[in-house]
């Protein structure tokens, strides 16, 4: 472990190295973070099914280039498709519970997350899956760095949706009906916003987020079936530390978190990378509660 | 008219507990399992529903039960019962010394937070196990073998998950009655005002979490003997199946209520018996539909169901 963190001392351009390709990991983890920010400050739910949405995206572009359409061409197919997905999963459960207990919609948003989970195990098989996007790499210092042109393009479209998302949010009409509907539902529906369809198009417009995101992570990554839950909890934690309405702090959070992974991979091994994410969860969780109480005994 | 009496179902309960395996030896290690789940269900219904605090890392302190009853029957080189007594004993302090240090640093977590947090606690906890040499890492860990003749295996198991079953529906039954179980409610149904009555409630969660840790262990080490292999992600960290069934079979009964847990069991646990093994593959997927069907559609569970049909009748 300690043999690793000095190679990076003794070997500064393998540190660059993994730093910059966990940063542009990260624009992925930025990508589903924003889409679960959407969905926690609209509609006040923790889509425990992020993850699996991703992973959806992922299979979207997979079996598209089976078929033999070019992969980029999977990217927008992906979303397309996740828009549609999102939009029915809208219309078959998000709604009921909506206005309930948060417990009840963590709850059946993870029962979604394990039926996906499933059902890609039992239609995909539960091989890891990649996709060769055949767009070459950028080296760099006589090719030490390595960065794939995927990943860089997974990097200008993270920060191109968040411009756009901003945008959207700030002067679009349904952008300003999404906003109106987050601060006050009910005042919304008196101005004659249709709360409901604000809703369906703000999960759709999630799970649009996460197909893109999944198709950039078939490309420059992999998938299989069971690693929808770690980008479940990617996200919480990006949105956590970021907070519900921050665009650019979801951005920097989202890179600062790819960097840090694919450090701490190198560091403790590969086999602790999961179990590291999973760790820094909690350990958000209850630094942010520590802090929090802090605060209170200054009031007090 | 006699009415019936919590007593007449403990008594019914206790009669099938001790006269089922004999009647019928073929289904001991099945009826094994519905004490198990009667565990899983009541552990987590002291959090979940008395307390309001929903976790979903609960399977951590049964993964721990397991480990330590394996890793001391390994190690401890003792005759096959007294190790696994030794390893149940280890288990259990192991898992209320967990319950202590998580809760001290997770029960001031409240709502969503901390039902996500515990859902990484759980599977922080299967992944290191599985990625730790000294517990057999991703291969798991074989238990030794049990030394009493063909058949006795079953009966025994059965007969120690059954009384740890009925010790802790016992212990919780009593508890829910003093004030402790009202201290309980009282922070379900509003911390900030339990916290202004004076509650200390930061001892009474930690507590609650460490008594449900216990009886967790407990369990683990026996289903560890019982199945007599652990593997980190399928059996002892079992996130996907046992962590879920928990806190399924405990809304299905009805949280928060005495025997909601317990029917939750019995109803999950002889439905997916019988049918799960015609579904060839797809249990899993079903029990995802399952749980957003019951949450969605049946939150308050079979008692809050029969306790709504009563109040209708009387009015």
């Amino acid at each position: 472990m300690l043999d690793n963190l000095s190679l990076f001392v003794q070997y500064p351009p393998l540190a660059a190295d993994v730093i910059l390709n966990g940063l542009l990991i990260g624009s992925i983890f930025a990508l589903a973070a924003y889409g679960m920010a959407l969905v926690w400050g609209v509609l006040n739910i923790v889509n425990v099914v992020q993850g699996e949405l991703v992973v959806l995206g992922g299979y979207v572009t997979f079996l598209a280039v089976q078929a033999g359409l070019p992969p980029l061409l999977g990217l927008p197919l992906s979303a397309a498709v996740m828009f549609c997905l999102g939009w029915l999963i809208y219309r078959a459960v998000i709604f009921r519970v909506v206005d309930k207990d948060i417990f009840i919609s963590i709850l059946a948003t993870f029962g979604l997350s394990i039926l996906f989970q499933q059902l890609a195990n039992a239609l995909f098989g539960s091989d890891v899956r990649t996709v060769d996007a055949g767009l070459g790499s950028l080296h760099l210092l006589d090719g030490t760095v390595t960065l794939s042109h995927v990943k860089l393009l997974a990097f200008v479209l993270a920060l191109g949706a968040g411009g756009a998302l901003w945008l959207f949010l700030r002067h679009a009409r349904l952008g300003q009906a999404i906003r109106a509907t987050a601060q006050n539902p009910r005042a919304a529906r008196i101005l004659g916003i249709d709360t409901n369809r604000v809703y369906a198009m703000t999960y759709a417009l999630n799970g649009a987020l996460c197909g893109a995101a999944g198709s950039l992570a078939v490309m420059a990554w992999t998938i299989h079936p069971y690693v929808g839950l770690p980008y479940t909890v990617r996200s919480f934690m990006v949105v956590v530390v970021a907070g519900v309405g921050n665009v650019a702090g979801v951005v920097a959070a989202g890179l600062g978190l790819g960097a840090l992974e694919n450090v701490a991979g190198f560091v403790f091994g590969v086999e602790f990378q999961i179990a590291f994410v999973f760790a820094l969860m909690v350990v958000i969780l209850v630094w942010r509660n520590a802090m929090a109480a802090r605060k209170r005994s200054y009031l007090e | 008219m006699s009415r019936i009496t919590d007593w007449h179902i403990m008594g019914a309960l206790a009669l099938a507990g001790i006269a089922g395996p004999l009647l019928l030896p073929g289904l001991a290690t099945q009826i094994a399992f519905l004490w198990l789940m009667v565990v899983f269900a009541l552990t987590w219904d002291m959090l979940g529903g008395r307390m309001g605090y929903n976790s979903f890392g609960n399977i951590v302190f049964f993964g721990i039960g397991c480990y330590a009853a394996a890793v001391v029957q390994r190690d401890a080189g003792l005759p096959y019962f007294e190790g696994l007594a030794l390893g149940l004993l280890v288990g259990a302090a192991a898992a209320v010394l967990a319950a202590i240090v998580f809760g001290a640093a997770m029960l001031g977590i409240r709502g969503h937070y901390f039902a996500i947090g515990t859902l990484g606690l759980g599977i922080a906890a299967g992944e290191i196990a599985a990625g730790w040499d000294y517990v057999g890492a991703g291969s798991g860990m074989a238990l030794p073998l049990y030394p009493g003749e063909l058949g006795s295996r079953e009966l025994f198991f059965c007969y120690s998950l059954f009384a740890l079953a009925a010790l802790c529906f016992l212990v919780f039954r009593w508890l829910y009655g003093t004030r402790f179980g009202l201290a309980l409610n009282a922070i379900r149904d509003d911390h900030d005002k339990a916290d202004a009555m004076g509650l200390r409630t930061t001892p009474i969660k930690i507590f609650a979490w460490s008594l449900s840790a216990f009886f967790l262990a407990l369990s683990g080490g026996l289903a560890a003997n019982m199945i007599g292999f652990i593997d980190p992600r399928d059996v002892a960290f079992a996130g996907a199946t046992f962590g879920v069934w928990m806190v399924l079979m405990a809304i299905l009964g009805g949280k928060g209520t005495l025997w909601g847990p317990v029917l939750g069991a019995f109803v999950f646990h002889i439905t997916q018996e019988l049918f799960w093994t015609y579904l060839l593959g797809w249990q899993r997927v079903a029990l995802g539909l399952l749980i957003v069907v019951i949450v969605v559609f049946f939150p308050q569970g079979i008692m809050g169901w029969w306790a709504a049909r009563r109040a209708r009748a009387v009015s």
